[in-house]
């Protein structure tokens, strides 16, 4: 019984997470002079889950604070007070504590009391601030609040039988949602009548807590007008509904239903009920999108989002990365398989050949759709940056308008948690550095807030995240004097790539370059070490007054490598090609030696140093003079040497093998492969190689 | 993999103390020159001969390299080389031990393999204090059978241990 809890609580954390990421996306997203209900409502829910769920789990903490949240809402959303940038605030502050909470019950990372407190101490004196400003007449707020007026759809729910009490916290919950009201059905079961702007799914969301889904029965009928919210039925016990205590139900609309027993007035209303077409909710949707007006368009687009998820499984990584590692022993075995067959008679194994081409071409297609399982779209890393941008654009008095673009695009899920930190380095910089004060930009002719983009998309076997913004750009001038005085080799004349690069080399802070704010967290070497790490180039464009673009270019995949195998002696290794500059057979003059520092060779006017894989690796060449072989020029984080080997072999894409796994790190090794013939080859780790 | 991590949990479980428990334990005997050796059967994976190692630069000379087990890169060592024990030749009847050590798979070349006894707790002595090819720590007992004696490794802690190099002892 206690794993199976814990089981559910791993769910619980996960939708919480994903809840409250939903949250803070809709709260950016509000307009505060001209909130959009449907955002609104979509917060509330938001809140309205994660408080179900906690309380649930009898963590009550976290639905205490969801609960104040929730009634501020809930005022707001009835139009009872207007949001402001404060409420906003507020509420994403209330947000971290409640991310804050959770962990603390996910990990057990410390919560700060403190800040829980003064939290609630906030959320309660708004909620009461509102009370005060405009203290809602109750019967206004009735008026206001003609169903049909307000609520833009209504739902006949019908529900099995359950017991009274389960019966009334539907209600309850219901309510929430918008107008209610309760119906006895012939056979004593019950039905709800409920006019609400929430969509089918939130309805069967809402009673999920208390019931099965699959024995909710939802069909959607004509606008019809309902007595009373159903929890003002509860406290007011069915008085209100007596004429004589509400003489102005007759003006209010309320008249047509004078029943005795309110419980059967929706059963005796006029055909309005009667004429509701049921259909289905699918039907209801695409009827929907096609005719009515942005609103809807949108609630659409969420409920193909919020449909999209219940199509999709929760699959522990290790399954994921099970299913790739068989796929991969697949993929070598149809290697080997075929490289058997290549010997045989074409005609007298015909059909056996036939056999082996199309395994060919079925184990190539199952690669790629087990491939695209670790696929994650960079919406991943994406969504987390609009509150960051907020948040330091109003701390450094900026305005920045931040756009993102190709959010769909997908990348590797082990490169794309990895691409977050660099990601969000080069972000901060924009901001800082890139983007100048509003002032700066109205002097030279901009708008006030600056624009900042993130960008990915597909360039062949790459993905490419661009990060721009239209800033003040990188200073030319101060970055060379900066470079000359770290004594870095730079000429007035580079061309402007390289003098932009310079702003990676290590130890070179970007900020005393461009800005005098000091620089946080990793510096741009840090960030051109994670990215080559993960086999990519960053590349900068940027132009005086225009902005600065960082283009990040990633293989999709870490699982694969575009190499180049080389022989020295009787060994087979392979080198990264995004390493490989050029490859040439010297001529003696080249080759240079320097007294107890090795050999150089010189090529194109410079001299690189001369590495002789067979010495590092103590293997037995072919040929020990570098003019018998071959000399292949590395180039690594800036740095370049030649490496002297045998012969080249060829190129090819190989799967990186991690040899950790089984066996320590190897120096000079940064991985292996498996060769066609099944063999093992080494992938040599060039930074390594070059450092030594 | 499957198989493999099954037989690891449930080695952990069954292994070392059953041993000497009681209910006796299965080992696998395999030949090092004139000695007959025995490790416990569940850390086996399963036995192959000897192909296509590829040699890794600058490792001990009784780390022969790594092969391909089915797309698993997985290292060999050479029981031989490493304790000095009998003649290492590669030929078709050399014999490789896969080992599945704490999630670990090491390849281990021995002579020859015999065969799978169990032993009952009363059949396994303590091991003698005198100096041995290996360190006592990794022995958990000497076990007769008849004639025959087999010296028991716990081939856990040798694997694992610094003397044998295979693991990144400062990143444990």
């Amino acid at each position: 019984m206690a794993i199976e809890m814990s089981q559910f609580y791993q769910v619980f954390f996960d939708e919480a997470e994903e809840l409250l990421a939903e949250m803070e996306k809709l709260l950016l997203a509000v307009n505060i002079s001209d909130p959009d209900m449907e955002d609104l409502n979509a917060i509330f829910r938001t809140a309205h889950s994660i408080k179900g769920g906690a309380s649930t789990f009898g963590i009550s903490d976290m639905s205490d604070i969801t609960h104040f949240l929730e009634s501020l809402l809930d005022n707001i959303r009835k139009g009872e007070m207007a949001i402001t940038a404060e409420h906003v605030d507020a509420f994403l502050i209330a947000k971290d504590i409640l991310k804050m909470q959770l962990n603390g019950h996910k990990f057990g990372a410390e919560v700060d009391q403190e800040s829980v407190a003064d939290v609630r101490m906030m959320l309660q004196s708004l909620a009461q601030n509102s009370t005060h400003i405009a203290p809602p007449p109750k019967i206004e707020s009735y008026i206001e609040k003609n169903p049909a007026e307000q609520f833009k759809k209504c739902f006949r729910i019908e529900f099995p039988k359950v017991a009274d009490a389960e019966i009334d916290t539907i209600g309850e919950e219901l309510s929430l949602l918008g107008e209610s009201a309760k119906e006895i059905l012939d056979d004593n079961r019950i039905a709800f009548v409920l006019n609400t702007n929430a969509t089918p799914d939130d309805i069967i969301a809402i009673c999920s807590f208390i019931l099965d889904p699959q024995d909710i029965f939802i069909t959607e009928i004509a606008q019809t007008k309902i007595p009373a919210r159903e929890e003002n039925e509860n406290e007011l016990g069915y008085g209100f509904f007596d004429p004589v205590d509400k003489p102005d139900e007759d003006k209010l609309g309320y008249g047509f239903l004078e029943p005795e027993n309110p419980a059967f007035a929706l059963d005796r209303s006029p055909e309005e009920i009667m004429k509701g077409v049921a259909r289905k909710i699918e039907n209801d949707l695409t009827h929907q999108g096609a005719h009515d007006d942005k609103h809807h368009a949108k609630r659409d687009a969420d409920k193909a989002a919020g449909n999209q998820e219940t199509t999709t499984i929760r699959v522990g990584i290790e399954k994921v990365d099970q299913l790739i590692n068989l796929i991969g022993e697949l993929v070598i075995t149809q290697a080997m398989l075929e490289q058997r067959s290549i010997d045989l008679d074409p005609i007298e194994h015909e059909r056996l050949l036939s056999s082996v081409g199309q395994l060919t071409r079925n184990t190539r297609d199952l690669q790629q759709a087990v491939m695209s399982i670790r696929m994650m779209p960079m919406d991943y890393v994406f969504s987390r940056f609009p509150r960051m941008v907020r948040d330091l654009a109003s701390k450094l008095g900026k305005k920045v308008e931040f756009i993102t673009y190709g959010a769909s695009t997908e990348l590797d899920k082990g490169l794309i948690e990895r691409i977050v930190d660099p990601l969000t380095h080069l972000v901060r910089n924009s901001i800082d550095h890139g983007i100048e004060m509003p002032e700066v930009r109205r002097f030279d002719g901009k708008t006030d807030a600056g624009r900042l983009s993130l960008s990915a998309s597909h360039q062949g076997g790459n993905i490419v995240i661009e990060v721009s913004d239209d800033g003040g750009g990188l200073n030319r001038e101060k970055i060379l004097a900066k470079a000359h005085e770290n004594g870095l080799p730079v000429t007035d004349n580079m061309p402007d790539a390289e003098v932009w690069q310079l702003i990676f080399a290590p130890g070179f802070s970007t900020a005393e370059v461009v800005t005098d704010v000091s620089g946080r967290g990793v510096g741009m070497d840090v960030v051109k070490r994670n990215i080559t790490n993960m086999g990519g180039v960053v590349d900068i464009r940027s132009a005086r007054g225009f902005g600065t673009t960082i283009v990040i270019s990633l293989p999709l995949t870490l699982a694969i490598l575009d190499g180049m195998s080389i022989r020295v002696g009787e060994e087979v290794y392979i080198l990264p090609l995004s390493c490989v500059v050029e490859s040439l057979q010297p001529v003696p003059d080249d080759l240079k030696e320097i007294s107890n520092k090795g050999t150089v060779i010189k090529v194109r006017d410079e001299y690189l140093p001369l590495i002789a894989l067979h010495k590092v690796f103590g293997i037995e060449p072919k040929y020990t003079n570098p003019c018998q072989g071959i000399i292949v020029i590395l180039e690594v984080e800036g740095k370049r040497a030649a490496l002297f080997i045998d012969e080249l072999v060829g190129q090819q894409q190989v799967v990186v093998k991690n040899i950790e796994s089984n066996y320590k790190k190897v120096p000079g090794v940064s991985g292996a492969t498996i060769l066609g013939d099944g063999c093992v080859a080494l992938i040599l780790d060039v930074s390594a190689l070059l450092r030594t | 993999m499957l198989q493999s991590s099954q037989a690891d949990s449930s080695s952990t479980m069954h292994g070392l103390k059953s041993a000497s428990d009681g209910d006796g334990s299965e080992f696998l005997a395999f030949t090092l020159g004139k000695e007959e050796y025995g490790i416990d059967i569940l850390k086996v994976q399963e036995i192959r001969g000897y192909e296509a190692v590829t040699r890794i630069a600058n490792a001990p000379v009784f780390v022969k390299g790594v092969i391909n087990l089915r797309g698993i890169i997985v290292p060999v060592v050479d029981m031989r080389i490493k304790f000095n024990l009998g003649t290492p030749t590669y030929d078709q009847f050399t014999v490789v031990i896969i080992l599945n050590i704490n999630s670990r798979i090491v390849g281990m070349v021995v002579d020859s393999v015999s065969d799978v006894t169990t032993l009952l707790a009363e059949q396994i002595k303590p091991p003698p204090d005198m100096d041995t090819t290996f360190n006592s720590d990794y022995l958990i007992g000497l076990g007769t059978i008849d004639e025959r004696m087999l010296i028991l490794v716990d081939i856990d802690k040798l694997m694992t241990s610094p003397d044998m190099g295979l693991v990144d002892h400062q990143a444990n």
